[in-house]
């Protein structure tokens, strides 16, 4: 660390305004303050609330609290392939190091198409390195079917980076949140390659290792089964035929995006951020109550027309990307609403959207993802509202006051 | 009568600095819902090249005689007989492409950038320089559609006019068509991408 440190302050005149590589200054002062405490800091005199976290510590929180997933997603990655093989052995290193090959080249190219364009703008602004791709990179190959392609990705990482982040003024100022978009951009551009019965479960060569599995393989996710079932008792199969449950769901041995199949990892990492006080509780409940309240209207109401509604509101919570939405989509204080009511109501309408889209469009079999975008979009309505509400209330109580007084 | 205009100005400004498109924002609706192909979208521009010019012309001609509490019914009237010929022109001639544009053709007697350079421009100038101004904004339409649609279908469909331009090779090696290039919303995110790349050519544009 004492050798870092040294190194660091060494090169720093060449950073420097007239120092020769003066054109990478915003990429040293990112590194610079990444792994230390910033150099300047505020004066001693005067008055200041401090904290000790900043975005550059928030953001390693969430990441932290995304480790359980990660690693079950290799673990589950692995697991899946296993199966896919017809092999009943499951050699947990080789599992293991199958999924962290699987998944390495696309956290890889994720972080350098993200935070390439990241620096290149801040240079170009002359602005400082802010960290936001930092959770959006690792975020990012979680929420993606395993096969994806990885040019696919990269386009599709690009554009979020540049037309939902950059141009509203960089981290902080996007309207939408960029994981997702990029999944929205992957499914309506690709569908073919994002969803269907083919790239959920990983069947090729991890860079090179494993066993390719045989041509026309094929195994959706147990939502994807539920959108395209017609007729006849709802049965779920895995990645080997086998049936599944939902307390299989829960664990997160079922086919699906690498990183949001299990409930269990979910929920550690939702403890993690409720501790740390990163995420907001209020928003993750709302949306769990969302999707319970829909999810037992439309079983209420079940019909064939619409296999999900078969779906438990509780089975609704633990299959496909919902738990996932819920604790890291949902609540990125970024794009959700601000304000302590506009929290239950962005939450809750969350929810309830989700479970409609994958209930009554079979040709979406995932509602998540849709319904985050959307209260994106309707989350500053909502606080606008819930403040202009308030205004009028305690306008109405001082009219009162000095009537009475 | 009125200061002497500039043809040159008339006939070259709505190209670039006072293009209808990307610096008045008007006919955003038909440039997202015509050029997914580029062969459509470039029938579009001719008849709207066609419609304007000659309209802002015919405008200029009667607009002493135009009682001014009905001018709009009468824009339209003269608006709506051009664009009836043009239909019937397409249909006639180009049959294929008449339906790919479907109603298109008909909404350009919504366009308003028509009603826009009716009121703005034929109703106070002489029929030359309205000639002019017609074709001016005309092209200045036609060029972003032409601009939205090369790109749309390149990068949505892999062909040009049609023809196949993204080699076998590439698919072969695991390109796919953007399937959001055809989708609406990607035309409006290349007409932001024009007026980005316009804006930050022509500084005076740029809005505080």
């Amino acid at each position: 660390m004492k050798f870092l440190k040294n190194y660091l302050d060494r090169v720093r005149p060449n950073f420097e305004e007239g120092g020769k590589l003066h054109a990478f200054r915003s990429v040293f002062d990112g590194f610079d303050t990444f792994l230390f405490t910033p150099s300047t800091t505020a004066p001693k005199r005067g008055l200041q609330i401090h904290d000790a976290i900043d975005s550059k510590r928030t953001m390693i929180i969430v990441v932290l609290a995304l480790m359980p997933c990660f690693f079950f997603g290799m673990y589950n990655t692995g697991y899946q392939h296993q199966l896919a093989l017809g092999l009943d052995t499951f050699p947990f290193w080789d599992m293991m190091l199958y999924g962290f090959l699987s998944i390495l080249p696309k956290v890889v190219v994720a972080y350098l198409v993200g935070l390439g364009i990241e620096f290149a703008f801040a240079q170009w602004r002359h602005e400082e390195i802010q960290e936001g791709f930092l959770v959006s990179g690792i975020l990012i190959p979680m929420i993606l079917p395993v096969e994806t392609p990885l040019w696919m990705m990269a386009v599709a990482v690009a554009f979020s980076v540049i037309f939902v982040k950059e141009v509203f003024g960089g981290t902080g100022y996007n309207i939408f949140n960029v994981a997702l978009v990029t999944r929205a951009v992957l499914f309506f551009s690709y569908p073919a390659q994002m969803s269907g019965d083919k790239v959920f479960v990983a069947t090729g060569k991890a860079l090179g290792y494993g066993t390719p599995v045989v041509d026309g393989y094929t195994c959706a996710t147990p939502l994807g089964q539920i959108a395209t079932h017609s007729g006849g008792a709802l049965e779920l199969t895995g990645a080997a035929g086998e049936p599944i449950s939902a307390w299989d769901a829960f664990v997160g041995l079922i086919p699906g995006s690498f990183g949001e199949t299990s409930v269990i990892c979910i929920l550690i990492g939702a403890a993690i951020l409720l501790f740390c006080r990163i995420a907001d509780w209020r928003i993750m409940l709302s949306v769990v109550v969302g999707g319970l309240f829909m999810g037992w209207i439309a079983n209420t109401f079940e019909t064939p027309t619409y296999p999900a509604s078969y779906l438990s509101p509780v089975d609704q919570l633990l299959f496909g990307g919902f738990a996932f939405a819920a604790v890291f989509m949902a609540t990125d204080p970024v794009t959700a609403a601000r304000t302590t009511t506009g929290k239950y109501i962005y939450g809750f309408l969350i929810g309830v959207i989700a479970v409609i889209i994958r209930t009554y469009n079979n040709g979406y079999p995932e509602g998540a993802m849709l319904a985050v975008l959307l209260m994106n979009a309707f989350a500053p309505l909502i606080d606008y509202c819930v403040v202009q509400s308030n205004i009028r209330r305690r306008m109405r109580r001082t009219r009162i006051n000095s009537k009475t007084a | 009568m009125a200061e002497k205009i500039d043809y040159k100005s008339v006939l070259f400004n709505p190209f670039s600095k006072n293009n209808p498109v990307i610096v008045q924002i008007l006919g955003i609706c038909s440039v997202l819902a015509v050029t997914a192909k580029l062969a459509p979208a470039m029938v579009m521009g001719i008849s709207v090249i066609a419609v304007l010019a000659f309209s802002n012309v015919i405008i200029s001609l009667i607009r002493n005689t135009i009682p001014t509490n009905i001018r709009i019914i009468v824009q339209l009237v003269v608006v709506a007989g051009l664009v009836v010929i043009v239909s019937q022109l397409l249909q006639a001639y180009a049959y294929d492409v008449s339906k790919q544009l479907s109603v298109f053709i008909g909404l350009i007697i919504t366009n308003c950038i028509l009603m826009g350079r009716l009121e703005a421009f034929a109703m106070a100038n002489r029929p030359w320089a309205s000639f002019l101004d017609g074709i001016g904004n005309g092209v200045g339409y036609a060029i972003i559609l032409i601009i939205v649609g090369f790109f749309r279908e390149l990068l949505g469909s892999g062909t040009l006019l049609g023809f196949q331009v993204v080699p076998d090779s590439f698919y072969e090696a695991g390109y796919v068509n953007n399937g959001l290039m055809i989708l609406p919303p990607m035309a409006l995110v290349t007409v932001a991408c024009i007026i980005w790349v316009h804006r930050s050519r022509n500084k005076d544009l740029q809005e505080p």
